[in-house]
């Protein structure tokens, strides 16, 4: 071995020592893994209600969606009340379920079509419509009606995908904590409606404009079910709307939320605008027969203040459509 | 344009094609999702898929029919479509050209050599197909039971056609004739007569497993497409999974990478279909072949075979797959692509032994049964083979499931999966329903697997037919099981918790999960009064947990007064119990008198007249790890030998 060989090997094993020995220098860890560690940040949804709107309430009768939703909006002031030029709104479905419109297990389409419609008409730059529904999600947007009657008029229908989800916590919650939420649909939005109809609920009593806001949850959600009343009183904690549609044209008065037969349907013919999603449910509770008394969460989400359960304390303004 | 260019731009073609056509499998409203587009044809240009079908059948299966193309060009042209068309073939070829970058011309030429190795892929086939035959042999032995007037025909004509080869002098001992053709006759319908031939001759479709266009799909439907979706959320928006891709993927990358040392190592040694079609075109009216025998004997011609069927001296007619890079290779141009054969001479037949093929069969008419033996197609059937909607009953669904993958492809909620030794090893790789692992359970309004099934292993099922409707109200809804109600881990029933998750969600109407309601005190529920008024109780000591009867879920009930009723907890702090304002004591409890709290719990139970076993219940179940409510594979309908529940006595389902 020549010299010249020799200080070369040398050097190249020198610089491999030194390469391994400042890497495990690096990359040495003495404490382990630290559990509580989360690198996600915590979101919360903005309050998207108009101050000195709130309390506002209007139910209209008829049969006829579009007719009943014009007629609710109009007598409240009209849609360019909660939509200005250049709003940014969301419009949470539920889509829930794979069935057709007719079954009225999901936000009807042609009512969405003219609610997204109002909104572009009072000036809006854009309608997302979402959900997280339970079934497949595709499907569920096709079969429902929801994505082609959003698309006719210029919505975007956003499909819940994994990236789509942060963790929120609400606000003096116990239950909805570094939960798994909806978010990045709400990305610059700032004016939100929630459309729900009236369906009987076996577990809480009925499903209505509060129990929509279920479908922004992701993660294991149905473990909520264990404590759903107060579950839904903090979804409407989670969320301040700027306006909810409750529609009672047709009720699901049995089998709910799914239904899957004409039979489990009645043609109430209500239609309800409403600024306070408390006293939208209450009212809503009517049209399925019940009390509020018998909807416990209506009275835990007036408790923690965010609306009124006692409707006609709010004066809603009734009309009908003839 | 050079033969072999006109050549790669069909292999390009076709790959493209097969990729297209995978990617379009896809539910959804997008133009390029699945509105009529042809998904299934590379599998019904597949003649061994057809003949295979047709052993199991004795049928055609509508668009199989594509395969009989196949079969007469290959009869006029022969392996035409192992070199032009068959995707999984271009693959290879491409991956075996970059394996032979940089090779000298003699290791290329010992790469090409023909080896012995070539004939295993005859005696694959040999197998498969007589695995598949078993029914008809027997259908054919039973022929002499089922009607006896045949082999009397039979040996009348044959002692006739006897006699007169007798008294024409064409055979020399025509008592020695009579014998052997007798006893022939006897041992056929001795065998008809002493095996009980529906127990023991069974038959089974395993081509699937090697067949390279089933393969290809299985491969880039279950592994190479929800690899790449997940990247491009365009081609689904959600993460797709497959139980056993690992395997799938494995022998994909193993088959493709074993082209860096054998180019097209699958065609030549394993490949069933390539065998087929090198039988098939045995006598092909044009071949390759060189026009003179002598030459420079450069071997430029066997450096570039594909086939590895030697072109510069006997050449193997079986094993050409017509790439033609000799006939343009040869720089005197003495390879040709003719009538006449090759000048050097030519081997037709494959290079199979006698002895070979007599064990090949034999193994081959026993498999099937021997794997039956296992009893999962009769009595030892397995809880987690829940099949698609509009399968066939077991026997007759496994001889016809391709392991294709399109149905599970196509499922918008990915629960179809390749089951693994769930179902035999028989039934490895056929779709079964997993509700753990997709989406949702089966959807009411789908019936895509049964409209893609290339085999009518699922049949194409209407929705009416799917969910009893119309026409078919009489017949029922198609069910693929029941959901069973695990009260061990059941949150109301084993753990006091109100839940009902499933009860909401099962979609039939009226559902098929209908609750109880039922009362149970709670753990350390008997507290003692200490003062009380019409709404509001306080106890001694401080026993509650602040807010935890508050759920609109707990009750209360004097303990000592058996007539009290349940009044329902509105609030609760440390020592003190509000109740609903509804319903105030007229009478409130005495101190010292007991009060019990109750949890109020809705109890799941399933209607087996209405469950369809669609599986959502247990997709949605809280109990995550090990579901709390799961369908097993209990009165499906395809099966009236599986009918678990009497119709009612009005109505026959």
């Amino acid at each position: 071995m020549s010299r010249r060989e020799f200080l070369l090997r040398t050097i190249k094993a020198g610089a491999s020592l030194a390469a391994t020995c400042s890497l495990s220098y690096w990359l040495y860890d003495s404490t382990g893994p630290d559990p509580s560690q989360n690198g996600d940040v915590l979101v919360t949804l903005p309050d998207f209600s108009i101050p000195g709107l709130d309390g506002k309430m209007s139910i209209v009768t008829g049969q006829d969606r579009v007719g009943t939703v014009d007629r609710a909006l109009k007598v409240m002031g009209g849609i360019e009340l909660f939509v200005k030029r250049g709003d940014r709104v969301l419009l949470k479905v539920n889509a829930a379920f794979a069935t057709p419109p007719m079954l009225s297990a999901t936000t009807n389409p042609q009512l969405l079509a003219e609610v997204a419609r109002l909104c572009f008409k009072a000036g809006a730059s854009s309608v997302v419509v979402t959900d997280n529904p339970i079934n497949d999600p595709a499907s569920c947007f096709s079969l429902t009606g929801i994505a082609q009657a959003a698309e006719s008029v210029g919505g975007r229908v956003l499909l819940p995908k994994e990236g789509f989800f942060k963790p929120t916590t609400v606000p003096d919650a116990t239950l909805i904590m570094k939960w798994p939420l909806l978010y990045a649909p709400f990305k610059d939005i700032n004016k939100v409606i929630g459309i729900a109809p009236v369906k009987d609920h076996h577990r809480s009593g009925a499903s209505m404009a509060m129990k929509n806001w279920y479908g922004l949850l992701g993660g294991r959600r149905n473990i909520f079910h264990q404590d759903i009343h107060n579950t839904i009183k903090e979804l409407a904690m989670m969320v301040t709307p700027t306006l909810v549609i409750l529609d009672g044209t047709t009720t699901m008065m049995t089998n709910g939320p799914t239904g899957g037969s004409l039979a489990d349907l009645r043609q109430t013919n209500t239609m309800i605008v409403s600024t306070d999603q408390v006293a939208a449910d209450a009212f809503g509770a009517t049209l399925l027969g019940k009390t509020v008394a018998q909807l416990p969460y209506i009275s835990k989400a007036e408790a923690s203040g965010v609306g009124t359960a006692d409707y006609e304390l709010i004066n809603p303004i009734r009309a009908s459509t003839g | 344009m050079r033969i072999p260019t006109v050549r790669r731009i069909s292999q390009i073609f076709f790959l493209v094609l097969f990729l297209w056509f995978c990617i379009v499998s896809s539910l959804g409203e997008k133009w390029w999702q699945l509105r009529g587009w042809p998904v299934n044809w590379l599998l019904q240009l597949d003649p061994l898929i057809a003949l295979g079908t047709m052993l199991t059948t004795r049928a055609l299966y509508a668009g199989l029919l594509w395969a009989m193309a196949t079969v007469v060009l290959t009869i006029l042209l022969g392996r035409f479509f192992c070199g032009w068309i068959c995707p999984f073939g271009s693959l290879h070829h491409f991956v075996g050209f970059l394996g032979g970058r940089g090779k000298s011309l003699r290791e290329k030429i010992t790469v090409n050599q023909y080896h012995r190795g070539q004939s295993i892929k005859y005696y694959l086939l040999i197998f498969l197909l007589t695995a598949a035959a078993g029914s008809l042999i027997a259908h054919l032995i039973r022929i002499s039971l089922d009607t006896p007037v045949i082999p009397w025909i039979l040996i009348i004509a044959g002692l006739a056609i006897i006699s007169v080869l007798a008294i024409l002098k064409l055979i020399s001992n025509s008592l020695k004739a009579v014998a052997i053709f007798l006893s022939l006759v006897g041992v056929w319908i001795g065998l008809g007569f002493f095996l009980p031939l529906d127990r023991v001759v069974t038959t089974s479709l395993q081509t699937g497993l090697i067949d390279p266009i089933a393969l290809v799909h299985r491969s880039v439907n279950l592994v190479l497409l929800p690899m790449v979706a997940s990247g491009v959320h365009k081609l689904s928006p959600v993460q797709r999974y497959y139980e056993g891709a690992w395997l799938i993927g494995a022998i994909f990358l193993v088959t493709v990478f074993l082209n860096l040392r054998t180019p097209r190592f699958y065609c030549r040694f394993i490949c069933p279909l390539g065998a087929l079609l090198g039988v098939l075109g045995r006598f092909a009216l044009w071949r390759i072949g060189k026009t003179r025998s002598e030459c420079a004997n450069c071997r430029l011609c066997d450096a570039d075979c594909e086939g590895a069927c030697q072109p510069s001296g006997e050449i193997r007619i079986g094993e050409c797959v017509l790439c033609m890079n000799c006939r343009s290779s040869c720089e005197e141009g003495l390879v040709g692509y003719r009538m006449s054969p090759s000048a050097s001479g030519e081997i037709t037949g494959p290079n199979i032994s006698r002895r070979g093929f007599v064990v090949t069969l034999l193994s081959g008419a026993v498999a099937i049964p021997t794997l039956r033996l296992t009893g999962k197609v009769g009595p030892n059937w397995d809880p987690r083979v829940i099949r698609p909607p509009g399968a066939l009953a077991e026997g007759e669904f496994l001889a016809r499931c391709l392991r294709c993958g399109q149905c599970m492809r196509i499922c918008p909620t990915n629960i179809i999966q390749p089951a693994g030794m769930e179902g035999g090893l028989e039934g490895f790789w056929t779709p079964i329903l997993n509700f753990r692992i997709g989406t949702s359970g089966c959807q009411l309004n789908c019936i895509a697997c049964g409209q893609i099934c290339p085999s009518a292993a699922i049949r194409p099922i209407s929705l009416d037919e799917k969910l009893g409707r119309n026409e078919y109200a009489s017949a029922g809804p198609i069910v693929l099981g029941i959901a069973f109600v695990d009260r061990g881990r059941c949150l109301p029933w084993a753990m006091d918790r109100p839940c009902i998750v499933c009860q909401e969600n099962c979609p039939t109407s009226p559902k098929a999960i209908f609750t109880r309601e039922n009362f149970s005190t709670v753990r350390g529920g008997v507290l003692r009064v200490k003062k009380a008024d019409s709404l509001r109780v306080e106890f001694e000591g401080d026993p509650l947990q602040l807010g935890r009867f508050a759920t609109g879920d707990y009750y209360c009930k004097v303990a000592t007064d058996a007539d009290d009723r349940r009044r329902r907890i509105v609030d609760n702090t440390a020592n003190t119990m509000t109740i609903a304002p509804t319903r105030p004591w007229k009478k409130p409890p005495p101190p010292k008198s007991f009060i019990q709290i109750q949890v109020r719990l809705q109890l799941p139970y399933v209607d087996p007249k209405l469950c369809i076993g669609c599986g959502i219940c247990e997709h949605e179940c809280p109990v995550r790890v090990k579901r709390a409510i799961r369908v097993t594979p209990e009165n499906e309908s395809r099966d009236r030998e599986r009918s678990l529940i009497l119709p009612a006595a009005d109505r026959t389902r």
